[in-house]
């Protein structure tokens, strides 16, 4: 539409200013308490708001990690959330591309109830899962609970529903016509679907792992009960900057910002493949 | 034919889900054994500034234990945000620590669950007797007529904390000893254009403790003598509302600490902001964050009138931290062996110290280290005027249910909304009518 | 992987192939594969969603309190007990249950109105190409991006009633309150969870709208224009009607999600959330956690689970006849 036949009128264009004007400010306020806060002497955060700093200090960023043991929480986080995102993707492809392409009994009973699981609440099933995962343990004496495996389990199941969901309509939009001929020239159908298809749903595949890895990122409610001391992940281990004296506010922010930046930063890298992903996959 | 066919994955998932159900239920064998006896996992609470000063402080202790004993200790220090929801799924797994520590108020309710290891005389043979301990800090381990579920390890209580300085500008010269004093003292400090008395309105255990005290001193408990919830009772409702009322009528408590929660009070203490503090075992926390001892002095809590005591002169709960051994362990002698050496006269010593707490433990408590003037306060409420903490199986719930009454009751009074003897009975009505039934 | 029989075309669209003879193990790989590649997720699925649901609705049957919790296996069980107590609407237990109810319907039906306006708003007023837009519209981007504990956690900060840049900002600078608001306690902690939800959710909708309006033909909007209509008839009566497939799964996605979601009210506001932000998701987990009684707690999540089951089903049911008759 740059190029549509129209300028827009007046009124557009002074809409579209105010709005986003307001909007950018909206979006952007918290971001800069949050940038700017993690730059002040504790004495600043911990009294009357102040928009800039009395002055700057990059202390917090130093004592992070010293005050709670960010870094071995970052590794944790960055085990659990890449492991959920890899086994995601590769799961949800398998499946996607068995109900993208193939008619078998049970595909819409299978698609229903794994669609459906998007609406339970989590805390339905937190205890019984928990317990699932002590019997596991208990029965083979393979240890989920407690565990960075237990965790990864739960969470790749957590963005797998979406996932398998997003990455039919990608396969859909891909042309039957290129697995087919691929088939002709000798690949099996994981040839087909390897060689061919998933090169072509690229971007759909990129919008998914992303959002499996953003889903591990930030969750808190099972991280805080299937977790200890050794395998905690950032999403509780941030607690740890409200001692038993005082709330650390710019050690938060600094420590916030420090375990955001590789996913905002992943995300916006990858923003192109996520709109082209979700245009082709989820909203057709 | 497709419904035929749900109904069947249904019906796989449901036999699936009761085969897990017959298998279920973590730990139904109960006892402990001595399977690996060079092993103990401890979880301790959180009790210094931080999670890492409590590793400062143990981690020497536990290697003299490992050369006496050959027993290796793996300690995690588990933040009390999540200690008691820790607890709660190792008895639910049966996959827990083999000792741990729990807040002393907890022992009843834990002790319910059948976790935890009951101390009867031969257990407490074992580490030197049960006359060895407090009976205040005994008081709080347990329901009364069961063998104790844990050991004190470390005793605290309530003390009025006052900045001197503050208190000399504003022409105070000794400390409040009843809460009208209190009141009129805050006449004269806020004139000076400080705050009076700080207070965690949003912490629902710091709640709990303070309308506790209270409800003593009106000559009311939150429980019946059998142990039922009686939360209405109007003395109970009119020492709520005294409580509220220190921030709804008199304004000595600021409206902002309604929504205090991580112990932000201490901080406005110790920066000089807020002239007085009712806390249990401050002076470490306090002098973490810069404020010198010579700066604040420390005092008994108020009464309603005279001096400090027993019944209704009682200014303080029995605060404290019990040591438990979970009935799972793979390690029971060995958890038995370090009990005993926490509770031995040195560490005990060396441990209380490094917290700013008491001594449970008689002979370590008539050490001089524990002679200083705030310590003596201390030790003096616990052994005169303390009372324990109701020790029924739903105290933690009673926690919650009065706890969160109180915390919205602040968080009226901060909006500026009346707090009547009304309001806080239905309040109360509703937190009691939460309670289990049985 | 070299079987001749998996050389034809996988659907059965030219029916000369599909009746050609073949070996037996190629016909069982053939009918056998679409369910190897489902078997993972399906197991999965399995694991972690259904058969903890299947227990969580048993354990709804059971007394499952402190005492019982060492052993579940042993608790008794309590009928309907557990159910009765949690719609007992006028004893407090159901009473708080249903309040909360409330309080997490208004809430989600605020929050998803907003999120979708300002993110369908956002989306096509980017549609054209100006000055910035790149910049700009990677950063609305950031606040979905970032990880809930540490957004939320920053409006906790900015909430702080001494402290906090909302109250220096609405009270000491713009002076349009008489003394500083709580926002983290009392019935202004409503709009403040709704605040930090709609900051945190719009982008998505702006993200899916954004991709929604790819999808629509230039040729229509090229048509308008020649047929006369301005910049707004275009947007009432291209961009919006074309959007209603994409709203339609939109709406659905950010009402599960907002009314189940957890984290959000959980971080803002601890375990024991103010009563107007009392989200039902919290409640039951302090129903369950907090008071030990997991039998309540479980039966009062299968009763959201059949309510948010109703709620899915009706609005699938009439968006889509309404989708049909549109298309017609």
């Amino acid at each position: 539409m740059s190029d549509s036949p129209m300028a827009p009128p007046r009124s557009f264009l002074w809409s579209r200013r105010i709005f986003l004007t307001l909007l950018t400010g909206f979006v952007l306020v918290p971001v800069y308490v949050m940038v700017s806060s993690s730059l002040k002497p504790l004495a600043d955060v911990t009294g009357k708001f102040r928009w800039l700093p009395s002055g700057l200090t990059f202390r917090p960023y130093i004592d992070i990690w010293s005050t709670v043991p960010l870094a071995k929480y970052f590794v944790n986080s960055l085990i659990v959330a890449g492991a959920a995102t890899v086994c995601s993707v590769v799961i949800a492809v398998f499946a996607a591309y068995a109900v993208s392409r193939y008619d078998f009994r049970g595909k819409r009973v299978f698609t229903v109830t794994v669609l459906s699981t998007q609406m339970l609440p989590g805390i339905l099933f937190l205890l019984p899962l928990f317990l699932i995962y002590v019997n596991i343990g208990n029965a083979t004496g393979i240890a989920l609970f407690g565990s960075r495996g237990g965790l990864i389990l739960t969470y790749l199941t957590f963005s797998l529903p979406f996932s398998i969901w997003m990455l039919i309509g990608y396969f859909d939009s891909v042309p039957r016509d290129l697995d087919e001929a691929a088939l002709v020239d000798g690949c099996g159908p994981l040839g087909a679907l390897l060689r061919i298809v998933v090169p072509a749903a690229v971007p759909g595949i990129v919008a998914v792992a992303v959002y499996a890895f953003m889903t591990a990122w930030g969750e808190v409610l099972f991280a805080s009960v299937m977790t200890n001391d050794t395998t905690r992940t950032l999403a509780v281990g941030l607690q740890g900057y409200s001692t038993l004296n005082d709330v650390y506010w710019n050690q938060i922010m600094a420590a916030s910002l420090v375990v955001s930046v590789p996913v905002v930063a992943g995300f916006l890298l990858l923003q192109r493949y996520l709109v082209a992903g979700l245009t082709a996959g989820a909203v057709k | 034919m497709r419904s035929i066919r749900a109904a069947a994955v249904g019906a796989v998932t449901m036999s699936l889900a009761l085969a897990a159900t017959a298998c279920g239920g973590g730990s139904s064998s109960g006892g402990g054994s001595n399977d690996s006896p060079k092993t103990l996992t401890y979880w301790a609470s959180n009790q210094g500034a931080s999670i890492a000063v409590d590793k400062k402080v143990l981690q020497p202790e536990l290697d003299k234990f490992e050369k006496q004993t050959g027993i290796k200790v793996k300690l995690e220090v588990v933040p009390w945000s999540d200690l008691l929801n820790r607890i709660l799924t190792a008895t639910t797994s049966g996959q827990g620590p083999d000792v741990l520590n729990i807040g002393n108020t907890w022992s009843a309710s834990l002790q319910a669950t059948g976790a935890l290891l009951p101390w009867d005389a031969k257990n407490f043979e074992k580490i030197g007797g049960k006359e060895r301990f407090v009976d205040s800090a005994l008081g709080s381990t347990g329901a009364q007529g069961k063998d104790p579920a844990a050991v004190p390890l470390y005793s605290m209580a309530y003390a009025l904390y006052y900045n001197k300085q503050i208190f000399a500008d504003a022409g105070i010269s000794k400390p409040p000893a009843t809460w009208d004093e209190l009141i009129a003292d805050g006449k004269k400090i806020k004139a000076k254009g400080k705050s009076v008395l700080g207070a965690e309105g949003a912490n629902v255990s710091e709640n709990i403790h303070h309308v506790f005290v209270f409800a003593k001193q009106h000559g009311a408990d939150f429980f019946t003598a059998d142990g039922k919830p009686d939360f209405t009772d109007p003395k109970v409702v009119d020492a709520v509302k005294q409580y509220v009322d220190l921030m709804a009528k008199d304004k000595v408590i600021p409206t902002g600490d309604a929504e205090y929660a991580q112990n932000q009070s201490v901080s406005d203490f110790a920066k000089g902001k807020q002239a007085m503090l009712l806390w249990q075992s401050a002076a470490a926390n306090l002098k973490s964050q810069g404020m010198s001892e010579d700066a604040y002095g420390i005092a008994p809590v108020p009464v309603q009138s005279g001096t400090p005591g027993t019944g209704a002169q009682t200014n303080s709960m029995v605060a404290g931290i019990n040591m438990a051994v979970f009935k799972n362990s793979h390690n029971l002698d060995g958890a038995t062996k370090f009990v005993k050496f926490m509770t031995s006269d040195e560490e005990q010593k060396v441990l209380n110290t490094a917290y700013s707490t008491v001594p449970p433990v008689k002979t370590a408590q008539e050490d001089a280290a524990f002679n200083s003037p705030d310590t003596a306060v201390l030790k003096q409420t616990l052994a005169t005027s303390a009372a324990a903490l109701p020790q029924v199986a739903a105290e933690s719930q009673f926690e919650t249910a009065v706890g969160t009454a109180v915390k919205e009751l602040f968080a009226d009074a901060a909006g500026g909304r009346a707090v009547t003897a009304d309001s806080v009975k239905a309040a109360l009505e509703k937190a009691q009518q939460q309670m289990p039934a049985a | 992987m070299t079987t001749t029989a998996l050389k034809e075309p996988v659907r059965d669209t030219s029916p000369g192939a599909a009746r050609e003879p073949r070996r037996r193990t190629g016909r069982i790989r053939r009918v056998g594969l679409p369910y190897l590649l489902l078997l993972p997720a399906l197991l999965l699925e399995l694991l972690v969603h259904l058969v903890p649901m299947a227990i969580g609705i048993v354990m709804s049957f059971k007394e499952l309190t402190q005492f019982y919790i060492r052993d579940w296996g042993s608790a008794p069980w309590s009928g309907f007990g557990n159910y009765k107590v949690s719609v007992d609407f006028d004893a407090p237990v159901g009473e708080a249950l249903l309040h909360s109810f409330f309080v997490t319907v208004g809430f989600t039906l605020l929050s998803v109105a907003l999120c979708w306006l300002i993110g369908t708003a956002a989306a096509v007023f980017m549609q054209d190409t100006f000055r910035g837009r790149g910049l700009l519209r990677a950063l609305f981007l950031v606040p979905y991006a970032l990880p809930v504990y540490a957004a939320v956690i920053t409006w906790v900060f900015m909430f702080q009633h001494d402290n906090g840049l909302v109250n220096h900002v609405l009270h000491d600078q713009l002076h349009l309150t008489d003394k500083p608001s709580f926002w983290l306690i009392g019935d202004n902690s409503f709009y403040a969870l709704l605040t930090v939800s709609v900051w945190k959710g719009w982008p998505f909708a702006f993200l899916i709208v954004m991709a929604g309006l790819q999808n629509i033909p230039r040729e229509l909007y090229e048509a308008a224009a020649l047929d006369g209509a301005g910049m707004w008839q275009q947007i009432r009566r291209i961009t919006l009607p074309s959007l209603r497939p994409v709203n339609q799964v939109l709406v659905l996605v950010l009402f599960l999600w907002t009314f189940n979601d957890f984290n959000t009210p959980y971080v803002l506001f601890g375990k024991a959330a103010p009563e107007a932000a009392d989200l039902i998701s919290v409640h039951i987990y302090q129903a369950s956690f907090v008071t030990w009684n997991f039998g309540t707690g479980s039966a009062m999540s299968v009763l959201l689970l059949l309510f948010l089951l109703v709620v899915t089903g009706l609005y699938l049911l009439f968006t889509s006849r309404g989708r049909r008759a549109a298309d017609v």
